[in-house]
Formats: C-alpha cells, structure tokens, sequence
C-alpha cells in the first residue's frame, strides 16, 4: 500500500511540475518535451488506478502522435516565441482572475457533484471473471461493435487517400534516391580505365 | 464471458463487396499509376453493377445484423439502388471530363466507390452510431472530392468551405444524437423508438430531435443549412457537382426519412413543425434566389435546394403515402439532374468549360437535340405535365393533402408549394426562351463522349415517357415506404 501512495505521489508531482514547466520552459522545444513527461506520468496514474488500457492509449495516442507533431510544427515553423512573450506582466492580473474563477467554479462543481441515490455502476469494478479491462474492450470491439470497428476503418482509409490525393505532387527536377538503380550499378558504369603511356602526361 | 455469434454477412453483401472492391481498385491504381484511371473508372462502375445486382437479389425482406446496427430492408434497397445508379453517372460523367481536363487521376472512381459505401451505409443504419460512421465516410469522400482540382483556387475553396461547414453540422448532429442518447439509453433505433415512445417527451428529446434535423439539413442542404450549396456546385469540378446533386442528395434525404419515421416515428408532432419550416424556406429560397443567377451551375445548386423543399413535403405529410411520394420525388430527381448536368458538361468551347446562362442562347440552331433535351428537364423540372417532374410534385403534394386532415398546417405548405413552383417555373423556362429564342451565340464543341450522349438519351427518354410506364417505380416505391412506416 505504501508503496502505491508513493507511486502515486511521485507520479503527480511529476506531473504538475512539468505541467508547470510547459508553460514556463524559455524554449519551446523544451515545453513540448515537459508536455511528454506529463504524459508519461498521466498515463503512470491510470495504471494505478487500474485503468491499463487508458494509459497504453495515453502513450501511443498523446506521446506517440499528438506530441510528435507538436514537435515537428514547433521545429519547422520559425515562431518567435520571445516576442509572444512580451506583455506577459501586463496581461498577468487579468490573466489570473480568469483563472482563478475557472478554479472556483471546478471547486463548486465538483464539490456538490454526487450520484443519483440508487444508481448502480453497469459493469462491476473490477470485471468479473478476472479479466482485464484491455480484454473486456478487445472482446467487446472484436465481437459485437465489429461494424462500427470496420466502418472506422474506412474513414480512417479514405482520410488517408485525401490527404494523398489533396498534397502529393510529382515536381520536376528532384533527385530521388533510387535503390534498384544504385544496386544495379556496376563498376564498368562508372568507371573507365585507360592506359596512360608514361611521359605524356594524360 | 459468454461466446458471441458470428454475425450474419450475407445483408451486408453488398457493402462488403465495395468495401472489398474499393480497396482492390485502389491497390490497382497505386501499382499502375494515373494511366490507367480509364480501366479503373469501369471497373468501378463493373463494381457497383454488381453491387446493385446484389442489392436487388437481397429482395425486400427485412434482415437486420451486426448486433441490430445494420438492417436491410425494401426501403435500404430502393434507395441504395437509386444510389448505385446516381454513382455509377457520376463515374462515367466524370472519367471522359477528367481527361479532358487533364485531370484524369484514378483517385476519382475509388473516391466514389468509397462514398457510395458510405451512403449505402447511412440508408441501412439502424443505430445512431451506425449512422454517424456511414454519414462520415461519404462526407469526407466528398471533401476531397470537392477540392479535387487543387491546383485552382474555386474548386480547393469549395472543398475548404465543405468540410469546414459539414464538420460543423457533423458536431450538431452528434450532439443531438448524444442527447437522445443520454435520454434514452440506447442508441439503437428500434430501442429508440421503444423507450422514446409517443406523448409527450422530455425537453431535452426535444432538443436532441432539433439537433440532429439540423445536422441532417445541412447534409441535404435545406435552407436555413444551404449556405454552402451554391459556393460548393459552382467551385467543384462538374462532374463532382453532378455526383453532388444527385447521390448524397438520395441518401441524406433516404437517411433523413429513416430518421423522422423509425426511432423518432413516435414523436411526428415534435419534428413536423421543424420539416415544415425547412421545407417552406428551401421551397421559396429556391424559387427566388434563382432568378437572378447567371451561372448555371450556381442555378442548379439553388434549383436542388427547391427540389428538396417539395421532397420534405411528403416527410412532413408522416404516412407511408408520404414517404412513398418523396421516394418516386428523389427517383425522379435523379434522371432530371443527372441528365441536365451532362447536359452542362457538354458546354464548351474550345477545350474551355463555360458555365453561363447566356451561352446557351440559340442552342435550338446550333445542337437542336442537345436543346431538345434541355427543354425537356427544364419543363420536368418545372413540374409541366405530362413530363416526370409533374408526377413527382403531384404525389408528394397529394400525401400532404390526405394528411391535412389530420393536421390543416399541411395545407397551408401544399399551397406554398405550388406557388413557389410557378415562381420556380420563371427560370426554368427562361433557359428555354433563351435557347430558342435568342440569337445564337459561338456554339459548343462538337466532340461529347458517348457515355455522356447516351445519359443524355436515357434521362431525357425516362423523363419524357415516365408517364406511359408509371407502376414499376411506383410499387417498389409503395413497398419501399411499407417496409419504413410498419402498421
């Protein structure tokens, strides 16, 4: 148990510290880097609460995908972020209230928020049978929510084909590595030997 | 955990097929490069003719799989039927037009064949879900098919305002799914129709109803959701916009019936007000925002806008009459449309697509057929017997009346249908004056594909003569809204 709370604590804290250093981190690349390593320890606190699916989801979708792009966008765009920077005292007072009355209402929201009196969970928590809950959602996508699982997959394709058919251009006057081609070549390709009759020089 | 039945395949036949088919094609075209789009333009089009072989050897009998999330049934088939027919024209219009235009890439059947999956999709969802995946694959096939020609600035805006616009309605849809969802509990339409019931419902059904009309609207842009129709017709390459105007049309309307008679049959007095309204506004909008268009693809965008409005006239009605008349409206539609955009295909001069009103002036003189036959859809169009488009209007027009017993608001639309028709009737019969009756202008080119002459042909022969062979269309209509409204 002990060892759970500190997990648990450690994983937070992590969390909300690196939380804080995207926001403050001067380079950007560093804040997207601190964005992955809240990920990480987000996708840490679903697994101890049981949630292992959700984390899988967490790293694959969040680091794996979303981050990466941010990464790229972050690289390949030449932001000036100092110049984003400028003004932040002036607009901090204003800023913090906002966020201030976002906090309270959180406070109040979830503060009063409580279950319909004599409503009862559809599934029982852990499942029974002892299957785990990665399980329990591949059986279920697999068997009964197949159509919707293929139909998914469609869209999924024709989104591909879309982007393909919107962007992918052939322009002239691009060298193209062509492996074939650089397997194919032979050393007489390339090279001529000649004699040279010592004296004149080539 | 208790072992799952393997689902019953054989419904969903022809969908798998496509599915199957499409991604063969593809593979094909990505192997074989742009030089072969003609032969996978008819192998997609091989493709959906067996696809509709198999939909009409499924028969009428309801069968329902996936767990209750697919159905087919006489009302899927006629309207998948109707579909496969409206892509299958989209293809062969676009394949000639696509060369021409320098354009031929092979991306363009499979692109249909996809969308088509995903309308046959819509019209046989059963669950919300169902129908949100189905709705989602044809839209994004129409995106990009939107933005096809990316290299011009009308035709990358009309994909951006499309997909922009339809992922704003796709959001209200879902929210009004997930309200009727959360009230409900239960996203499939027969446990819909069973919870939700008759009476008075909850304001929050209420809402959920408003939403996902709203959605659906848009999807066959009925005023107040049309915004983005003539933007979208007139920027698309034509054959897209004659692929617009007639499939997805068919199965957002087929969808939207679906919709309003089975889960939500129940509770008809909480959406006829909301049919009503959009019906009046497209019927009007589309009568007078026309006539001052000069574009005629612009003029079509605001002419399909109209037809709508008279099709919603029958879902408002809420009987099978109703539904079978919007049924026989759409399959009528589908000829009228089809032929008068190859019509607009057929105009050009010199290698360059015009798409003025204005020049067609004299086209009695220069392509007599040619003009013939855009006469004939402008008066169908018009709802002039003993042409099609009369027939159409007239059955939609009599469900409502039948029903206006029950519910005299009816009247009040059936009355604003026929006058907003004759107004509607101004601009179809100018384009006939100016081709007959003005001087004419450079003619068009000479040189038209022979898929395109021979759509013209059909379309022009169904709509002439639709009115000696009426039965076939109209009891398979008749069974189709049968099978919709039960009881």
């Amino acid at each position: 148990m002990i060892v759970q709370t500190l997990a648990f604590y450690l994983f937070a804290g992590l969390t909300v510290a690196s939380a804080f250093m995207v926001i403050a981190a001067r380079n950007p690349v560093h804040s997207v880097l601190f964005l992955i390593l809240a990920f990480v320890n987000a996708a840490g606190l679903f697994v101890l609460l049981g949630a292992e699916f959700l984390a899988m989801m967490l790293v694959v979708v969040y680091v794996g995908a979303v981050a990466v792009l941010f990464l790229f966008v972050v690289m390949m765009l030449d932001i000036n972020f100092a110049e984003l920077r400028q003004g932040v005292l002036q607009y901090l007072p204003i800023g913090g209230l906002v966020g201030l009355i976002l906090l309270v209402e959180l406070v109040f929201v979830v503060g009063v928020w409580v279950a319909a009196p004599g409503t009862t969970p559809v599934a029982p928590v852990p499942l029974e049978g002892g299957i785990s809950n990665t399980e329990a959602l591949g059986r279920l996508l697999f068997t009964k929510y197949v159509y919707f699982f293929q139909a998914a997959g469609m869209i999924l394709l024709v989104a591909m084909i879309g982007a393909i058919v919107l962007t992918l251009r052939s322009r002239e006057g691009v060298r193209r590595q062509s492996i074939s081609e650089q397997n194919a070549r032979q050393r007489r390709d390339t090279l001529e030997i000649r004699k040279v009759q010592s004296g004149t020089g080539g | 955990m208790t072992p799952v039945p393997f689902p019953d395949l054989l419904p969903a036949l022809p969908e798998i097929l496509l599915a199957v088919g499409g991604m063969a094609l593809l593979m094909f075209g990505v192997f074989t490069g742009d030089r072969s789009s003609r032969p996978i333009a008819w192998l997609a089009v091989l493709l959906m003719l067996v696809a509709g072989a198999l939909v009409a050897f499924g028969g009428g009998a309801e069968r329902v799989t996936f767990f209750g999330a697919f159905v087919s049934d006489a009302f899927s088939s006629f309207a998948k039927m109707l579909i496969l027919l409206g892509s299958i024209i989209a293809v062969l219009l676009g394949a000639d037009q696509n060369e021409r235009d320098g354009q031929a890439r092979f991306e363009y059947p499979v692109l249909i064949v996809f969308a088509t999956l995903g309308m046959m999709m819509m019209v046989s969802a059963s669950d919300l879900i169902a129908l949100y995946l189905g709705l989602e694959l044809q839209s994004l096939a129409l995106y990009v098919l939107a933005a096809f020609r990316r290299e011009t600035v009308r035709s990358t805006e009309a994909g951006l305002k499309y997909f922009v616009l339809g992922a704003l309605s796709s959001c209200m849809l879902l929210y009004g799914a997930s309200l009727l969802y959360g009230f409900a509990g239960t996203t499939d339409f027969a446990g819909l129709a069973t919870t939700l019931g008759t009476g008075e419902p909850a304001i929050g059904v209420v809402f959920g109803i408003v939403f996902l009309a709203a959605g659906l609207a848009f999807k066959v842009s009925a005023v107040p959701f049309h915004m983005w129709t003539p933007d979208v017709y007139e920027g698309a390459p034509t054959p897209v916009t004659a692929f617009f105007a007639i499939a997805p049309k068919v199965a957002a309307v087929a969808l939207l019936l679906r919709v309003m008679m089975e889960p939500l049959g129940g509770l008809v007095d909480q959406w006829r007000q909301i049919i009503i309204f959009i019906s009046i506004g497209s019927m009007v909008l589309g009568a007078f925002a026309a006539i001052n268009q000069t574009n005629i693809k612009r003029l079509m965008a605001y002419s399909s806008i109209g037809h709508v409005g008279y099709a919603m006239v029958g879902l408002a009605a809420g009987t099978a009459a109703g539904v079978r008349g919007v049924l026989i409206y759409m399959a009528i539609y589908l000829f009228m449309t089809a032929g008068t955009f190859a019509i607009i295909l057929c105009m050009r001069q010199k290698d360059r697509m015009v798409e003025g009103i204005a020049d067609l002036a004299g086209l009695s003189r220069t392509r007599p057929m040619l003009a013939l036959a855009l006469a004939i859809f402008m008066f169908s169009m018009a709802g002039i017997p003993p042409l099609s488009g009369f027939f159409g209007k007239l059955y939609v027009f009599l469900a409502a009346i039948e029903a206006a017993r029950d519910y005299p608001a009816l009247y009040t639309l059936a009355i604003v249908g026929v006058l907003s028709s004759v107004v509607g009737a101004f601009y179809y019969l100018r384009i006939v004056k100016i081709m007959y009756f003005d001087e004419p202008a450079e003619g068009f080119d000479r040189s038209v594909a022979g898929e395109v002459k021979a759509i013209i042909g059909v379309s022009a022969v169904v709509t002439m003569f639709f009115f000696l062979f009426p039965a076939p269309l109209l009891s398979a209509a008749a069974t189709a809204a049968a099978a919709l409204v039960k009881g």
